[in-house]
């Protein structure tokens, strides 16, 4: 074997598990699943080939005003994250000593180790009617009668924040650790105030950390299914919930598969009008094209 | 009351816990000069810099800018501009943009900054790259930009740290000179920190020379290189042949050395009074040392260090040559290794490695300090 059929050979190799990754669990089953979104059921047994699952969804407004609901409960949550993550990124990468900085990294991905489910639970614990704040809340006597934390928006907002808050700061404090302090101290030496240099510098300058760190989190926030249902119960209405509820409940596959790519395209179209509002591109947020 | 300085330290000190990196610092400088601070690295240069731009806070002493205490202002309140070791340009911003966010900071009027952007920029000799990406700058033109940004905002006292450190040899005496002319075209107060002695005594007016948080010389370029007055100085500045030894006896000219390899040694007391039996330290600058051709046979009885003038034979080792400044290398006969200019006159009179040589050099050309510790003074 000559060297290049050699070369040749070793790339095919290193990039087969990628291309099955690709082709078997993201393009195929995306195809399977539309496919079968499109498939009409005419009677028992019998189905025809059109958009009648994706009429559906628009002509019931409880469809798509859980979608909008969904949709916008995300953003709202990925505001949340942001402003809530970026203090605690740009503490572990700017203020921070060296020793505190590795600790506090560590002590914000211990969570993960733990399930979303247990992590919920331990919200639930907390706050439902018999939890440890209403408990509390009674013992000092601020409320008299058992109070209900749970199964309301805010309650699921509170808990989404907590779950994906993770994915914002580690973006944020790589992108923030790879800025020269001096770009800050230059900022306040040519005469910037605090609110100039975070506004003018260091959030342009974190701006791939933020857009990915956003996007992760739009991404998670929409498509997660545990925390709203267990801390918002019944009426959390949350777009997954309808999914499930597709497949599982009522068993039709086709409508589920429907609404499965309908979620997929609405929120792809969301991040790209965040890219297009922030004057990011993809690439950017993955690798920054240092000066 | 004496003038009033651009920038005036009164006994600055700054410790870090046990450490002292600035150890009671005083100097003033007189408007539009060029000073420029040389030391070693770690000697504390660096964090003098940061007390005067604000970074950081002295733990005793006073820094004014034009005679006012500056100590209670906050960085952005002082007008002194730092030009950072890497520049520091904003990445994310085009070199207009960068110029302008001091005025902007500054809340100048748009029309205002266009103009004295546009201004700026004519003035450091890049009229058209106002609209450049700073990733399409050369070095020597990120350099002007980041100068022209601090000089945008007319400071009383504008601080260079090292920033010609990351240029290339070239690029780097071209700047040197480059910088020299801003200097004198703004007529701003300059104060540059460098380890690079060539830098620091082809630009300036004045250098301090710094060393362990203390400044072991204040003055002209000229002064420093010829009256050194302390070990550190003349061994840091400029190159030089460097002997320890011990007083043999002292005379009103000056001292006889014995270096600790047995050379003697007319010397002149450059440092202070030294008594008989001090250990000390001789410099011989290369260029003081004539060298002329010997016959093995009077080489030996040349050596000489008994009269005013110094007298050694030796052998060439070997020659480093470069140009105007080349140099020979000899083994003296008591087997010190001596730097001296290869003279530059007529033709090649033979200096091959292993041809005698006499080198002779006046008793003002050796300069003796007492070595570094034993200095009674401290």
């Amino acid at each position: 074997m000559n060297q290049r059929s050699i070369r040749r050979l070793t790339l095919f190799m290193l990039l087969a598990p990628f291309l099955l990754w690709i082709a078997l669990l993201i393009v195929l089953p995306h195809a399977g699943i539309f496919t079968l979104s499109l498939r009409e059921k005419v009677a028992p047994l019998v189905y025809t080939v059109g958009p009648g699952n994706y009429l559906d969804f628009f002509r019931e407004p409880i469809y798509w005003n859980t979608l909008l609901r969904t949709a916008s409960f995300s953003v709202l949550v990925t505001a949340l994250t942001f402003l809530v993550g970026f203090p605690i990124a740009y503490y572990i990468a700017k203020i921070a000593g060296r020793r505190a900085r590795g600790a506090l990294f560590l002590g914000c991905l211990i969570p993960l180790w733990v399930s979303d489910l247990v992590r919920a639970y331990g919200w639930m614990i907390l706050l439902r009617e018999t939890g440890v704040v209403s408990s509390f809340l009674q013992w000092t006597g601020i409320v008299s009668v058992p109070v209900e934390l749970l199964y309301n928006d805010a309650t699921v907002v509170v808990g989404l924040v907590y779950t994906v808050v993770l994915f914002m700061i580690v973006p944020l404090v790589s992108t923030l650790d790879g800025m020269d302090n001096s770009l800050i101290e230059a900022g306040y030496n040519l005469g910037g105030n605090g609110l100039t240099v975070m506004r003018r510098i260091v959030i342009p300058y974190a701006m791939p950390g933020i857009v990915a760190g956003s996007i992760v989190v739009f991404m998670l926030t929409a498509g997660s299914y545990l925390t709203p249902i267990l801390l918002g119960g019944k009426n959390s209405m949350w777009f997954t919930e309808q999914i499930y509820e597709q497949f599982i409940t009522r068993f039709n596959w086709e409508s589920g598969a429907a609404f499965g790519i309908l979620l997929l395209l609405f929120t792809s179209l969301t991040v790209w009008l965040g890219l297009r509002l922030s004057g990011q591109s993809l690439a950017s947020t993955v690798a920054r094209n240092e000066a | 009351m004496a003038a009033i300085h651009d920038l005036e330290c009164r006994g600055v000190r700054k410790r870090f816990g046990a450490f002292v990196a600035v150890d009671g610092v005083s100097f003033g400088i007189p408007s539009g000069s060029f000073f420029s601070i040389l030391g070693p690295s770690g000697c504390g240069k660096t964090t003098l810099l940061r007390m005067i731009a604000g970074f950081e806070e002295p733990s005793e002493g006073d820094i004014l800018i034009k005679g006012r205490s500056v100590l209670s202002l906050a960085p952005n309140r002082r007008n002194v501009k730092l030009v950072f070791q890497h520049l520091a340009l904003f990445p994310m911003m085009n070199v207009a943009e960068n110029i302008a966010y001091g005025l902007r900071c500054k809340g100048v009027a748009r029309g205002e900054i266009a103009r004295r952007t546009a201004d700026v920029l004519e003035r450091v000799g890049l009229p058209h790259a106002g609209s450049k990406d700073i990733g399409q700058l050369s070095g020597g033109q990120k350099q002007r930009i980041a100068i022209a940004r601090c000089m945008v905002l007319d400071p009383d006292v504008l601080l260079l740290d090292e920033p010609l450190g990351a240029l290339d040899l070239k690029l780097r005496e071209q700047m040197k000179i480059e910088l020299k002319m801003l200097q004198s075209q703004f007529g701003t107060t300059f104060v540059y920190i460098t380890h690079d002695q060539s830098e620091a005594l082809v630009m300036s007016d004045r250098v301090a020379v710094m060393n362990h948080g203390r400044f072991e010389q204040v003055g002209a370029p000229r002064e420093l290189y010829h009256d050194p007055v302390t070990a550190f100085v003349a061994g840091f500045v400029g190159d030089s042949n460097r002997w320890p030894g011990r007083v043999l006896d002292r005379d009103p000219a000056g001292v006889r050395v014995e270096t600790d390899s047995g050379l003697t040694l007319a010397a002149c007391e450059a440092g202070g009074v030294l008594r008989r039996g001090d250990a000390v330290e001789v410099f011989v600058r290369p260029e003081s040392i004539s060298v002329t051709g010997a016959q093995a046979t009077d080489a030996t009885d040349a050596t000489d260090g008994s009269g005013e003038h110094n007298r050694q034979a030796g052998r060439i080792e070997g020659t480093l040559f470069n140009g105007a400044n080349s140099r020979i290398l000899v083994r003296t006969s008591t087997g010190e290794q001596v730097e001296a200019d290869l003279p530059q006159r007529g033709p090649d009179i033979g200096f091959e490695n292993g041809a005698p040589v006499v080198l002779a050099w006046e008793r003002t050309g050796s300069k003796c300090f007492a070595r570094a510790g034993e200095d009674p003074a401290g």
